[in-house]
């Protein structure tokens, strides 16, 4: 615990936040986002907005992978599950819950007999294909840069073992992509104005710092990677203010302790060898992006469950009152949206912002909601 | 009341078509919900509707009732077992009314195949913790069902207890007043990460036990002190930011903790960080929660400190005005943040 306790020090919160307001130019407006979920739950959970001046507005981005994911692609997983009864269809605990479709989510595809399994990683997906030889096991997964190498060693385990009845349903996206489409969305006339990113923690140990120089430098904006812990934001947040008042536009890195500039090549060769890109990809909120996502590449194309159970993608809108697609542009705010904490709460989700504790919705309805109550009209 | 129930609770349960989950019995926000919505319009009584964990007897005002089920998994853990929590659990539910607990009954309900030699383990734990806490165990009942389903052991205890003379009005949750301190008597989340970690199988680098014991004398002796003490609660399921949020709800007021003063041992501490827990969720078997006015705060901490249930007892908030019934936190860092009820139950059987 002596290591984290250095970045949630409150001496050192106080020295940060001093130094922020002494860097802010009071005659002008900073409105950063933090891509990242993590990010997003740490801003609220430590109450650090409260710490920053009123001119830099904090904006959260949609680096949450279960907020990401279409409705299109649960429909897939859940029809499924519900349709090959020689199917286990592993997934992480977040996407049981998140409706598909007509309110349909993968616990009720389990209530509707489907044998859905929640696991903690790939691995344990790989383990279940062993023991169950009469069966298909089926890893739905999902996730960032940071979660695609645990994948990628489990289809490279389960092709040393010789385990023709795993696959994987692939809906791995990539960050740099996302960061792009905020940024043309922000052009836009609904888009949001940026004058900077505070930059993924663990998904830029993966990809390295140097993964964002493109981006920097096209839309000519700051990039401050950061970690987690609430001193870590604060500083990330300190440079972002002084890049803009310099007139800056280069990517920093406020998590060296974790990330390297060229990042974890070891991963990032594995991720190569089993994945290729995509040619698009349907994002909830941020639209179809060309190359943002991965499928299983040529050598483990056998592993594709897509083609394997012959999936077949359809994109499908979202329950019509949730505006997760505006919060997850960074358009809107939770608190903007007309369900939110009436009809969509976390015990009964709407929209997937308000189901992963990552999730701009969830974390500002657990942490943040004291501060605008209004008339709660009782949902149906 | 009403608005706060709909803010509380946006969507009824749903009686045509509902099941019961997980989070019914977690003491959270979907226990409370329950008792709200089925239990209380069934069995209402200005008794039983004030929500504090024990009762008075009309006709008996001096007599104080309370009653528990004992459902953890593990059946034993460290710093104890099953009996221990069926013992501690109802003795402490009767001493956050003030009362002195004296008599207690116990029903199991057991599975067929369980073995004697850990229902005798279990019973001798039950025995000693009753003799600790000076009651009897004066009645009691014994079922079994088939293999499959139970899980071994399921203990109910119910408790009664006398009001001592000096108490005039019981605590309760319902006399919170705005300006009142909040007092908490020690470290939080030890019961909690160490059923947790019982069932990971964590290997902790700092040995984690249970904090399950009778607090009773300990009750006592923060009333002796400071004897407008307005409430008492056990922060058990749902840990120490459930229990402040129904003190809020049933008094109609809100509150604001501080972060940095409430006490949590670094053990514990660090397995929460590992596990991903908020130890403010977390079950607490042997702590209480003193609502006590500002002006008799260094009084009721000193009793506490000279007791060993509360070496580490400190002022954790204060009781504010809001109609919202929003229990907020002023965190580490100095910014501020909301601590709502448990939600969904996270940890099931923990106690």
């Amino acid at each position: 615990m002596r290591y984290v306790d250095e970045f949630r020090d409150t001496k050192t919160a106080q020295t940060l936040a001093k130094a922020i307001y002494a860097e802010a130019d009071p005659n002008r407006q900073y409105q950063f986002m933090e891509f990242c979920g993590g990010h997003t739950h740490a801003l609220c959970r430590f109450g650090l907005e409260d710490l920053l001046p009123d001119n830099i507005r904090m904006i959260h981005g949609p680096g949450c992978p279960v907020c990401v994911l279409p409705v299109g692609r649960l429909d897939m997983a859940i029809d499924l599950a519900t349709s090959h009864p020689e199917i286990i269809l592993c997934t992480y605990g977040d996407l049981m819950r998140v409706p598909g479709t007509n309110g349909r989510t993968l616990r009720t595809a389990k209530a509707e007999g489907g044998d859905v399994r929640m696991v903690y990683s790939p691995a344990q997906a790989v383990d279940l294909a062993g023991k169950n030889p009469d069966r298909e096991v089926v890893m739905f997964a999902i996730g960032f840069e940071t979660t695609t190498p645990p994948t990628a060693a489990a289809v490279k385990e389960a092709a040393r073992d010789g385990l023709s009845n795993f696959s994987v349903f692939c809906n791995h996206v990539l960050t740099p992509s996302a960061i792009d489409a905020i940024m043309t969305a922000g052009t836009g006339e609904s888009g949001v104005h940026l004058d900077g990113f505070v930059g993924p923690g663990n998904v830029s140990t993966i990809i390295g710092a140097e993964a964002y120089e493109d981006a920097s430098a096209k839309w000519r904006k700051p990039i401050v990677i950061a970690g987690f812990e609430p001193n870590d934001l604060l500083q990330s947040i300190l440079m972002l203010v002084q890049q803009v008042n310099r007139g800056d536009t280069c990517v920093e890195n406020a998590f060296a302790r974790a990330v390297r500039p060229g990042g974890n090549t070891r991963a990032q060769e594995m991720c190569r060898e089993v994945f290729s890109i995509r040619n698009s990809f349907e994002w909830r909120g941020l639209g179809t992006i060309p190359g943002s996502a991965l499928q299983l590449g040529p050598d483990f194309e056998s592993f594709d469950a897509e083609a394997r159970f012959a999936m077949a993608y359809r994109s499908r809108p979202d329950h019509k009152a949730c505006a997760c697609a505006q919060i997850l542009r960074g358009e809107k705010a939770p608190r903007d949206c007309k369900v939110f904490g009436t009809a969509c709460t976390p015990e009964h989700p709407l929209g997937s912002c308000m189901v992963s504790p990552e999730g701009a919705c969830a974390a500002y309805y657990a942490y943040g909601r004291f501060r605008d109550t209004r008339e709660i009209v009782a949902a149906e | 009341m009403d608005k706060l129930n709909r803010r509380l609770f946006p969507r009824k349960l749903d009686f045509r078509n509902g099941n019961i989950e997980l989070a019914h019995g977690a003491g959270g926000k979907a226990s409370a919900q329950l008792f709200e919505e089925l239990f209380r319009p069934a069995f209402s009584n200005p008794e039983l509707d004030r929500g504090d964990d024990a009762a008075a007897f009309e006709g008996a005002a001096r007599m104080v009732v309370a009653t528990d089920g004992h459902v953890v998994s593990p059946l034993f853990f460290p710093g104890g077992d099953i009996g221990t929590l069926a013992i501690h659990g109802t003795v402490n539910d009767v001493a956050t009314s003030g009362a002195i607990p004296r008599y207690l009954t116990a029903a199991f309900i057991l599975e067929e195949g369980f073995p004697l030699n850990d229902l005798q383990t279990i019973a001798q734990s039950m025995a000693a913790a009753a003799r600790e806490a000076e009651i009897s165990i004066i009645a009691g009942d014994t079922k079994v069902v088939e293999k499959g389903n139970g899980d071994g052991v399921f203990i109910a205890t119910t408790g009664v207890g006398f009001l001592p003379e000096h108490i005039v009005e019981k605590p309760g949750a319902h006399r919170a007043q705005v300006g009142d301190a909040i007092l908490l008597s020690g470290d939080i989340g030890d019961h909690g990460v160490t059923i947790l970690a019982a069932r990971e199988g964590l290997p902790l680098s700092a040995p984690i036990k249970s904090d399950t014991a009778s607090v009773h004398t300990l009750a006592q002796a923060i009333i002796a002190a400071a004897p407008g003490t307005k409430c008492l609660r056990d922060p058990t399921r749902g840990g120490v930011a459930t229990a402040v949020n129904e003190i809020c709800r049933a008094s109609g007021t809100g509150a604001i903790l501080n972060e940095p003063s409430i006490p949590i041992r670094r053990p514990v501490e660090a397995a929460c960080e590992i596990l991903g827990v908020d130890p403010l969720y977390l079950a607490n078997e042997g702590k209480l929660i003193a609502i006590v006015p500002e002006a008799q705060v260094d009084q009721a901490l000193a009793a506490m400190h000279a007791h060993p249930l509360g070496e580490r007892a400190a002022k954790i908030g204060r009781i504010i005005e809001d109609p919202d019934g929003f229990v907020q936190m002023e965190t580490v860092s100095g910014g501020r943040r909301m601590v709502d009820w448990l939600v969904g139950d996270p940890l099931p059987r923990i106690c």
